[in-house]
């Protein structure tokens, strides 16, 4: 390189420009879609921007933080579980989901400290026994009654439509509230640790990458995440039985987007959480031999395409929609760029 | 009280019997494979077939069952497992996870949702006992699978101590490249080495169905048992596995005995505190699977 | 007829081009050391004869038989054992056990346990230590041992003196000095120069990936050596 070659270090394309233009304009849409939208639509809406948020969630902790956890329905049992609790206490049902997500994220900080320390598949088993352990306690609660359950009674108060609307527009609101914060977070610094750690972790400690704190960051904010999810889902299905949320299916679904969509992409679960959920209404139906599908897709791509759908478009056309990254464009001199 | 040891032990047998596999292809493979529990209650279930189907008894049927299991064994490790080591360490967690869903829902679809027993094809095993000073009964079930669970932990540390091809899987085990500069067939042994650990399973899997009942579904908690007897006991280490079973046994009988929730809960609770203060002692990250001894 | 034929062989690290279009014959009981400095790409040609490092283009051939693609554990069947550099022992067991895993190939011959202790009398006390607990001489003698087990025709051997004092080295070349002259095919490299021409019927200096010396040692002088090792002449000496 001569003295008079120079370069730029630019953060976004044109292909990103467009996508974030496409995403505030679907935020718009989804934001007045209450008022032309079926009750129907307005659920299974509702619905997708759960699994978007399980997705987004369960990628950032495996493909950032590259932790497998087979565990994350523990934060989804409890998220549904502390927003009964403190929606019995006479709090306002839609506080109480956002105040039950941030108990499990304060509970997850200690949680933290022993878990992170544990490696691959003893981590992702060890979360799921800390999930049934918290099954078995959730099950402890008189409130709960056991297997049997409870509801949200207090969304009652609320008439139907309103409640339907509410509950979309808060599921709405988090859904960009979290996409934003990790979209944040991965242009932050915290971004470029991450992004070391996963090339190479050792490596990262060696040049100063506080390894531990980000990944107890990611491991909180996942948390927080799924809670949130689980106070959404607690609003849409109103019923509350344990059995029901802190179960291992979950952590199925999420690997599944995940797995299918392109794990350690933002743009992949998305576009995992979005395949999943038109599988599901599809073929959601047909019964278990969905799951067992879903399972042998899991498998499949587990095997043949581990970086899913989106990292096989990314490797082939270098597409990044969402500017996380950094691109060097060089300018020599007398050469057309 | 000196009852609740006794049975509490025995129990331990089975938990060691089922954790042996589990420990085995981790310190071998490194994988901790997530459809370990869906595999024995898929043994289980062939089993059952054999026995309702054909009058097998379960005892024939492992004939049958046990090098099946070998062989599927062997072929998960040729065909899913190695190509998932490949692919990093995350996809061995995933892919496996994958397959016990398949398993699972597989089986439901199969079977349906009643719970199933091999106790009605095993005449009166299933219920006679043994009887022992200070009026103590333990059933013949029972000190038959601890004493095979000793047996086969023992005739795997024997394997994999004194014989050529267990020197050849764990030479595979710390160095594979250089086990194949060796004359070692890398893929052959760990193949082998997956063929004996789901052996061990198909027994582990008539166990499971001789002593009690079992669902389409028991895969998970069986998986749950078999690691954290593997952790308790520090995996590696032939004695540390029945160790370990048997302090989960004990923990689970004792916490029964307090209330019906009290099974899981004080076992869950104890592998978790056991983990916990390991960390606590040790300090830094390590892995609880030692490597073979 | 050459034992070992290597053909315009073309070995890669990622992106970096490690040996560059290599050609090299080795004749049946002939010793070749093998020279250069480091990052010559001595230590991935002798992986890739091994066969533990897949070639991006050329062949490998030995004793006729092409197995450019042949799987490693194969090529110990045929004959061929690397010493591999930094000795690589199974450090979990013994000394014992080591060398009874060279057995694994089932290649017969004379090479026993005993026999090896023969070789390398330090070992004899050593026999049930674990590899970790060894000494560098130690160590590289179990590993020469290892390979030695499984009767190999052809011994490829990679910086012995890697890490070693100058009496260990001693020892290990006096312990081999039979093997040397018993007519088993001999690649060494080596960074002692002076020891690899004492042993060595021909010499090889490679330099980034290309072979820039090849002569008999019989008539060279250690300047011409020298001056190829560092870049200074790029000549071919007849033989």
């Amino acid at each position: 390189m001569n003295a008079q070659t120079t370069f730029r270090v630019e953060r976004w394309t044109a292909a990103s420009r467009i996508a974030i233009g496409v995403v505030v304009v679907l935020a718009v849409i989804a934001a007045v879609a209450p008022f032309w939208l079926g009750p129907g639509a307005m659920d299974r809406l509702t619905i997708l921007f759960v699994y978007i948020i399980l997705a987004v969630m369960w990628n950032a902790l495996a493909g950032y933080a590259g932790l497998v956890s087979v565990g994350q329905q523990l934060f989804l049992g409890l998220g549904a579980y502390f927003t009964i609790k403190l929606a019995d206490w006479g709090v306002n049902p839609f506080v109480a989901m956002a105040g039950a997500a941030l108990i499990v994220g304060i509970i997850a900080v200690p949680l933290s400290f022993p878990m992170l320390r544990l490696r691959g598949g003893e981590f992702a088993i060890g979360m799921w026994v800390v999930s049934e352990m918290a099954h078995l306690l959730v099950n402890l609660d008189p409130l709960v009654k056991g297997e049997t359950g409870t509801s949200l009674i207090s969304l009652n108060a609320f008439d139907a439509p309103l409640r339907r609307n509410l509950i979309y527009w808060l599921a709405l609101v988090a859904l960009l509230v979290l996409l934003a914060a990790l979209f944040a977070l991965l242009r932050s610094r915290v971004g470029a640790a991450i992004q070391a750690i996963r090339d190479n972790e050792e490596a990262a400690a060696s040049v100063g990458v506080r390894v531990t704190s980000t990944k107890r960051l990611i491991f909180v904010f996942t948390a927080f995440g799924v809670a949130m999810a689980g106070a959404l889902w607690l609003a849409t299905a109103l019923t509350f039985q344990p059995k029901a949320y802190f179960s291992v299916q979950w952590t199925a679904y999420m690997i599944f987007m995940v797995l299918v969509g392109g794990i350690g992409t933002f743009e992949g679960a998305i576009l995992g959480a979005v395949i999943f959920f038109a599988i599901e209404t599809w073929f959601g139906a047909t019964g278990v031999w969905y799951l067992v599908g879903l399972g042998a897709t899991a498998l499949i791509f587990a095997l043949v395409l581990p970086r899913g759908i989106w990292g096989a478009i990314e490797r082939r056309t270098g597409l990044r929609l969402l500017p996380v990254g950094y691109r060097l464009e060089f300018k020599l001199p007398g050469v057309k760029p | 009280m000196i009852n609740t040891i006794v049975q509490g032990v025995l129990l331990g047998g089975y938990y060691a019997l089922i954790a042996a596999g589990l420990s085995f292809m981790f310190s071998v493979m490194r994988i901790i494979n997530l459809a370990h529990g869906s595999l024995a209650v898929l043994a289980a279930y062939l089993l059952l077939v054999l026995a309702q189907n054909y009058h097998l008894s379960p005892f024939v049927g492992l004939i049958i069952v046990l090098p099946l299991m070998a062989v599927i064994g062997f072929l998960l490790q040729r065909f899913v497992l190695d190509r998932a080591m490949q692919a990093g360490q995350l996809v061995p967690i995933l892919a496996t996870f994958g397959l016990s869903i398949v398993i699972d829902n597989g089986l439901f679809e199969t079977f349906g949702a009643n719970t199933r027993s091999l106790s009605n094809f095993i005449g009166t095993l299933s219920y006679d006992s043994i009887a022992l000073p200070g009026d103590i009964y333990v059933g013949e079930l029972a000190v038959g699978t601890f004493v095979l669970a000793v047996a086969v932990l023992g005739g795997l540390q024997l394997f994999l101590s004194f014989t050529p091809y267990g020197r050849a899987i764990r030479a595979t085990a710390e160095d594979p490249d250089t086990a194949g500069l060796v004359g070692i067939n890398p893929r052959m042994a760990t193949a082998i080495a997956s063929a004996i650990a789901l052996f061990t399973v198909g027994l582990a899997g008539a166990a499971l169905g001789m002593r009690g009942t079992f669902d389409a579904y028991a895969g998970a908690s069986q998986l749950l048992f078999a690691f954290e007897a593997a952790v308790i006991g520090g995996a590696g280490s032939v004695w540390g596995t029945l160790i370990g079973g048997i302090v989960l046994a004990l923990a689970q009988t004792f916490g029964a005995k307090v209330s019906p929730l009290g099974f899981l809960l004080a076992g869950h609770g104890v592998f978790l505190v056991v983990l916990f203060v390991r960390i606590w002692l040790v300090g830094g990250v390590r892995g609880f699977f030692r490597r073979p001894v | 007829m050459s034992a070992l034929a290597v053909n315009s062989l073309n070995l890669h690290h990622g992106l970096l081009h490690a040996v560059r279009d290599l050609s090299l014959n080795v004749a049946e009981g002939e010793i070749v050391a093998l020279v250069g400095a480091n990052g010559a790409g001595k230590t991935t040609l002798l992986r890739a004869i091994a066969g533990a490092h897949r070639p991006t283009s050329g062949t490998i051939t030995y004793g006729g038989a092409d197995i450019t693609h042949r799987a490693a554990h194969r090529r110990v069947n045929m004959g061929i054992a690397l010493v591999p550099e930094g000795r690589r022992l199974f450090t979990q067991m013994t000394v014992e056990e080591n060398l009874l895993l060279g057995r694994m190939s089932g290649r017969p011959g004379t090479w026993t346990v005993d026999k090896v202790l023969e070789t390398f009398p330090n070992l004899t006390a050593r026999r049930t230590a674990r590899a970790a607990t060894l000494s560098g001489g130690e160590q590289q003698a179990t590993a020469i041992g290892r390979a030695l087990m499984s009767n190999p025709s052809l011994l490829l051997l990679d910086e012995l003196s890697l890490g070693l004092s100058p009496i260990a080295v001693d020892r290990l070349y006096e312990s081999l000095r039979a093997l040397m002259q018993s007519g088993t095919t001999i690649l060494l490299v080596e960074q002692d120069l002076g020891r690899a021409m004492q042993v060595a019927t021909r010499v090889i200096c490679m330099l980034e990936g290309h072979v820039v010396l090849e002569a008999p040692t019989a008539n060279l002088a250690r300047e011409q050596v020298t001056d190829a090792y560092f870049g200074l002449a790029q000549h071919r000496v007849p033989a």
